[in-house]
C-alpha cells in the first residue's frame, strides 16, 4: 500500500525474492516426498474459511450493485447460498481430515507460480511506472491496490495447488476470480469495466459449477477432499465430475467460455502475463489434470477431450486473422490450454505427462511474450503486429527475446514443440481420430507465428532511421531483468527438462497411474544437438576479411528505378516507399465465425455430457 | 561406426550428387517434353559451381545467416531420416529448416521476396497436415514412429496406406516446387513474382539454396520409398515413376493461386490422409 516509488520497489522485490526462494526451498525439502498432508498451524484459521468466502461474495455483490450488473450478482447469491446451505443446514457436511497437501505436481505448480509470477511482479514495477506517468496519464494511479491484488492473486494460486479440502480450494478459486476481476478493470474506463464484468460472469458460472460439485460430493458421495474424490469410481460421481469440469473449463478459458480471456487483454500487460501464464488459466488446467485419472474412458472425459481439441483448432485458426499482438497471444493461450485439456480428458499416463510439460513450458514462453509485447506497446504506442517491422533494429533486446519466446512456442527443439510431440503420441495411442484437430491446428500455429517473426526481422525502413529511434535507451532494469531471465528460462527449460521430468513429472505420473513415460535417450541427444546448433545463430559466422565471399550490401530489387533500398522512383518522378502487409486471410479465418461455430459445437457437447451423466 | 551413422553420413556425401543428377535429368526430360534438346545432365553442377564463383551481394545485413541454417537443418533432417530416427523428429526438424528459409526471405525485405515468403508460408501450412497424417498412419500400421522399424516392417505398407500415399504424392508437388504449386518461387525471373523467396539471394547463398533443394529431393523420394520398403525393387520403381509423374505435372499445369494450393492440400489431407487413418483405426480396432 506504499505510495512512494522506492519503498514499493524495495517491498515488491524483496517479497518476490522471498516467494521465489520459498518455492525453491519447498522443492528442495520435499522433492523426494510422494504426498504429504498437513494442517494449518491453528484450527481457528480453518474455521475462518466460510466467513472469508462471505466477505468475497459481499465485495463482488457491492461491485455489481455499483455498476448495476445483475446477472453476476445472481450467480454470487446462488453459489454462496449453496455453500451456506451445506455449511449450516445440511447434516451431511463432511469434515475434511487433511485440508492441505503437497505432491510433486503441486511442487511444479508452486515453482511456476513463484518464479514466473515473481518475475511478472518485478516487471510490473517498471511497467506500471511508465504506464501511469507517461502512457496513461488519464488513469487514476491506484498502484498500491494493483500490487496488493497482484500478490493476493499469486497467494491464492499457491492456495489452490496446495488445497486438498475442496472448500478451501473453492475459497482460493473465488479469490482468483475476484483478483482477476479487479485487475482487468484497472483502467476504469467503460471497456475495461465491461470486460472485467465479462470475466467475472464467466468465472462465476465456473464457480457455481464448483459449488454445486462440492455440495453433491458432500451429500451424495461423503467426500470433502480432492484425494477422496480421486479414489471414487468416476461413474458414481459423474454429475459432480461434469460440474468440476465446467469449473475447470471456464477458468482455463476453453470454449464455449473463452470470450472472457479475449476481453481481458484490456488490462495492463503484466496482468495479461499473469492471467495467461502462471495464474488463473493454469488453475483451471491444474484442476482438470488432477481429475484426469477419473476422466479416462468416461463420458465426461470424452467431452472434456473433445472440447479441448476443438478449442485448440478454433483458437489456432482465429489467431491467423488477428493483427493485434495481444489478441494473437490470447488466442494462442486458449489454443495451448486446449491441448492441455485434451490431454487431461484422455487421462492416460502418457497424456498427463504431456499435459504437465505443456503447463511448464507454456507458462515461461507465454509470459515472456506478453511482457515483451507490453514493452513494445509502450515504445511504439501500438499493439499492432504491422507496426513492428524492423523491431530487430529498433528494439534489439526486446525483439530477440520475442523471437526466443515465439520459437519457444512452436519450433523444434523448444519446449512447446517437445510437449506437442508428446501430445501427438499420447493422442495417437488413445484415439487416432482426435489427431485431426491437433494436426490442422498445428499447421495454423506455424503460419501465424512465422509471419509475426518475419515482421520483426524484415527491414522496410533504413536501418539508421530505426536505430535512431533509440526506443530502448532508458529501459529500466525492473523491465530488462525479468525479460532476460524469462528468455534464459525458455532456453534453459529445454536443456533441463529431462531432469525436471525424471525428478518430478515422471514420479507423479507413476504414483497416480502406476505407469509412466519419458523421452528416449536417442531423441534427447538429437534435441540437444539441435539446440546447440541453434545457439550458434546469434553469432555472426560470415567471413569478415576482404575476399570473394565477403558480403556486399546492395539495394533490394524493386522492379524499377531504385531511389534507395527502400523506395523507388515512381512514374511521375516522385519517390514511393515500399510498404507491405502480412496475410491475415480474414475471409477464411474470421474470428467471429470461428468462435460461433466453436461455441455451438462445445455447448452441444456439454449439454450431451450432462444429459448422459444425469442418467446414472 | 554403427550402420545408422554410416547411413547418415553417406546421405550427407552422396545426396547432393544424386540430387544434382536428378535435377539434371529432370531438366533434360522437361526439355524433351517441350520439344527442346535441353542442357547436359551435369548442368546443375556447372550452375552451382558458377554461382559459387560469383560475388556475395546481399540486400540486408545478415540475411545469409538464415540460408546457412536452412541448409544446415535440411541436411540434419535428412540425416535423421537416413539414420532411421523418429519420423516425427524428422518432420519437426524439416519444419525448422523451412522456417529458416521463409525468415531468410522476410529478411531480404524486397516486395517480391516478402510475397514469396508469405506464399511459402501458406504452402507449408497447406502440406503440413498431410505429412503429419502420414507419420500417424505409419505409426498405426507398424507400431512405431522409428524409420528403422518402419523400413524393416514385413508388410508392404502401400497396401495399408494407399490414401496416405496418394495424399503424400499430391503434396510432393509442393515440396518439389513443381508447377502448379511453384507459387513461392520460380525458375523464371520474368514472371509476376520475379524470383519470390529467392529474389534477394545471389551467388554463394543461391548455390546453397540449390544444394539444399537437392538434399530435399533425395529424402523426399526416400520417404516415397518407405511405402514400398518391404519390396525394394518395387520401391525403386515407385520412386522413378513418382518423380516422372511430377515432371509431367510440372509441364502440364500452369501455376495455380495459393487458395487452390492450400484448400486442395487440406482437402486431400482430410479425405485421403485422415480417411486412411480412420479406416486403419476401424479395421484394427486400434
Amino acid at each position: 500500500m506504499l505510495k512512494n516509488d522506492t519503498g514499493r520497489r524495495v517491498l515488491v522485490i524483496s517479497s518476490v525474492v522471498a516467494i521465489g526462494l520459498l518455492s525453491i526451498k519447498l522443492l528442495v525439502d520435499y522433492y523426494a516426498a510422494t504426498v504429504v498432508y498437513f494442517h494449518l498451524p491453528a484450527k481457528w484459521i480453518e474455521s475462518l474459511v466460510f466467513p472469508a468466502e462471505v466477505a468475497i461474495g459481499l465485495l463482488i455483490l457491492g461491485m455489481c450493485f455499483r455498476y448495476r450488473r445483475w446477472f453476476p450478482a445472481l450467480l454470487v447469491l446462488a453459489q454462496s447460498g449453496l455453500i451456506a446451505w451445506l455449511e449450516y443446514f445440511s447434516t451431511k457436511k463432511v469434515i475434511s481430515e487433511n485440508p492441505f497437501f503437497l505432491d510433486k505436481f503441486s511442487l511444479i505448480m508452486a515453482l511456476i507460480i513463484g518464479v514466473v509470477g515473481g518475475l511478472i511482479a518485478v516487471y510490473a514495477l517498471g511497467y506500471m511506472k511508465v504506464f501511469q506517468e507517461d502512457y496513461h496519464k488519464e488513469v487514476a494511479d491506484r498502484r498500491g491496490m494493483f500490487f496488493l491484488v497482484l500478490f493476493l492473486f499469486i497467494g491464492a494460486m499457491f492456495g489452490i495447488v496446495f488445497a486438498n479440502d475442496l472448500i478451501w480450494m473453492y475459497f482460493f478459486w473465488e479469490i482468483t476470480t475476484l483478483a482477476s476481476f479487479l485487475l482487468i478493470g484497472y483502467k476504469g474506463n467503460k471497456e475495461s469495466i465491461d470486460n472485467s464484468f465479462k470475466a467475472l460472469l464467466y468465472n462465476l458460472i465456473g464457480g457455481l459449477g464448483f459449488a454445486g460439485a462440492i455440495v453433491y460430493l458432500n451429500v451424495r458421495a461423503d467426500c470433502a477432499d480432492l484425494s477422496q474424490v480421486l479414489d471414487k469410481n468416476p461413474v458414481t460421481i459423474s454429475l459432480a465430475l461434469g460440474l468440476l469440469a465446467v469449473a475447470g473449463l471456464t477458468k482455463s478459458a476453453q470454449l464455449p467460455f473463452s470470450r472472457w480471456l479475449l476481453g481481458a487483454m484490456v488490462a495492463p500487460s503484466p496482468v495479461s502475463a499473469l492471467l495467461h501464464s502462471s495464474t488463473m488459466v493454469k488453475a483451471g488446467v491444474y484442476l482438470l489434470i488432477k481429475l484426469a485419472p477419473l476422466f479416462k474412458d468416461t463420458t465426461v472425459g470424452y467431452v472434456v477431450a473433445l472440447v479441448g481439441g476443438i478449442t485448440f483448432l478454433v483458437s489456432s485458426f482465429a489467431a491467423i486473422s488477428q493483427s493485434d499482438a495481444k489478441k494473437v497471444l490470447a488466442h494462442s493461450t486458449i489454443a495451448n490450454l486446449g491441448l492441455i485439456v485434451l490431454c487431461a480428458g484422455i487421462g492416460t499416463s502418457e497424456a498427463v505427462w504431456a499435459a504437465i510439460l505443456l503447463v511448464v513450458f507454456h507458462a515461461v514462453a507465454k509470459c515472456l511474450l506478453f511482457l515483451c509485447v507490453g514493452s513494445v506497446e509502450h515504445a511504439l504506442h501500438s499493439r499492432s503486429i504491422e507496426s513492428m517491422d524492423g523491431l530487430i533494429l529498433a528494439m534489439p533486446k526486446t525483439a530477440w527475446m520475442m523471437l526466443i519466446g515465439m520459437a519457444g512456442m512452436f519450433l523444434a527443439p523448444f519446449g512447446m514443440l517437445i510437449s506437442k510431440w508428446a501430445v501427438l503420441k499420447a493422442v495417437v495411442d488413445a484415439n487416432p481420430l482426435l489427431t485431426v484437430l491437433l494436426i490442422y491446428g498445428s499447421a495454423a500455429n506455424l503460419f501465424f507465428w512465422v509471419k509475426w517473426m518475419g515482421k520483426l526481422i524484415m527491414l522496410e525502413r533504413p536501418s539508421e532511421e530505426l536505430t535512431a529511434l533509440k526506443l530502448e535507451a532508458n529501459i529500466s532494469r525492473t523491465i530488462s531483468v525479468p525479460l532476460f531471465s524469462l528468455g534464459f528460462l525458455t532456453v534453459a527449460a529445454c536443456l533441463t527438462f529431462p531432469i525436471m521430468s525424471a525428478v518430478l513429472i515422471e514420479p507423479y505420473v507413476l504414483n497416480v497411474f502406476g505407469a509412466t513415460v519419458s523421452m528416449t535417450r536417442g531423441n534427447l541427444i538429437i534435441m540437444v544437438l539441435m539446440l546447440g546448433m541453434l545457439l550458434l545463430f546469434p553469432f555472426n559466422l560470415e567471413p569478415k576479411r576482404k575476399g570473394r565471399w565477403m558480403p556486399r550490401v546492395v539495394d533490394a530489387y524493386l522492379a524499377g528505378v531504385n531511389y534507395d533500398s527502400y523506395s523507388h522512383v515512381n512514374s511521375l518522378g516522385g519517390i514511393s516507399k515500399n510498404a507491405s502487409r502480412n496475410y491475415y486471410l480474414e475471409k477464411y479465418f474470421s474470428e467471429s465465425v470461428l468462435l460461433n461455430a466453436g461455441i455451438i459445437s462445445t455447448v452441444t457437447l456439454l449439454v450431451v455430457m450432462f444429459l448422459m451423466g444425469s442418467k446414472i | 561406426m554403427s550402420v545408422r551413422l554410416i547411413s547418415a553420413l553417406s546421405f550427407v556425401v552422396f545426396a547432393p550428387l544424386i540430387g544434382g543428377l536428378i535435377s539434371g535429368i529432370d531438366r533434360r526430360i522437361t526439355a524433351r517434353m517441350q520439344g527442346r534438346f535441353g542442357p547436359p545432365v551435369l548442368q546443375p553442377f556447372y550452375d552451382v559451381y558458377k554461382l559459387l564463383q560469383k560475388e556475395n551481394v546481399i540486400a540486408r545485413v545478415r540475411q545469409n545467416a538464415y540460408i546457412d541454417f536452412y541448409l544446415l537443418f535440411v541436411i540434419f533432417s535428412g540425416m535423421l531420416l537416413f539414420a532411421g530416427q523418429d519420423l516425427l523428429l524428422f518432420i519437426f526438424s524439416l519444419t525448422l529448416a523451412s522456417v529458416f528459409f521463409i525468415l531468410a526471405a522476410f529478411k531480404g525485405s524486397s516486395p517480391y521476396s516478402l510475397v514469396g515468403a508469405q506464399r511459402e508460408l501458406l504452402l507449408v501450412m497447406g502440406y503440413e497436415p498431410m505429412v503429419l497424417f502420414a507419420a500417424v498412419a505409419f505409426y498405426m500400421a507398424t507400431g512405431s514412429f522409428w524409420v528403422s522399424k518402419i523400413i524393416v516392417h514385413p508388410v508392404l505398407l502401400i497396401k495399408l496406406l494407399p490414401g496416405i500415399f496418394l495424399g503424400f504424392f499430391y503434396i510432393l508437388t509442393i515440396k518439389l516446387r513443381k508447377s502448379p504449386y511453384d507459387l513461392s518461387t520460380s525458375h523464371h525471373g520474368h514472371q509476376e513474382l520475379v524470383k519470390g523467396l529467392t529474389t534477394e539471394f545471389a551467388g554463394p547463398s543461391l548455390a546453397m539454396i540449390e544444394v539444399a533443394h537437392w538434399y530435399e529431393t533425395v529424402f523426399l523420394l526416400a520417404f516415397v520409398y518407405l511405402f514400398f520398403a518391404a519390396t525394394p525393387w518395387l520401391g525403386a520403381l515407385a520412386v522413378v515413376v513418382c518423380y516422372f509423374l511430377e515432371i509431367l505435372i510440372d509441364n502440364v499445369f500452369a501455376r495455380a493461386k495459393w487458395e487452390v494450393a492450400v484448400k486442395s492440400s487440406w482437402l486431400v489431407a482430410a479425405v485421403l490422409g485422415f480417411g486412411n487413418v480412420a479406416v486403419l483405426y476401424l479395421l484394427k480396432g486400434f
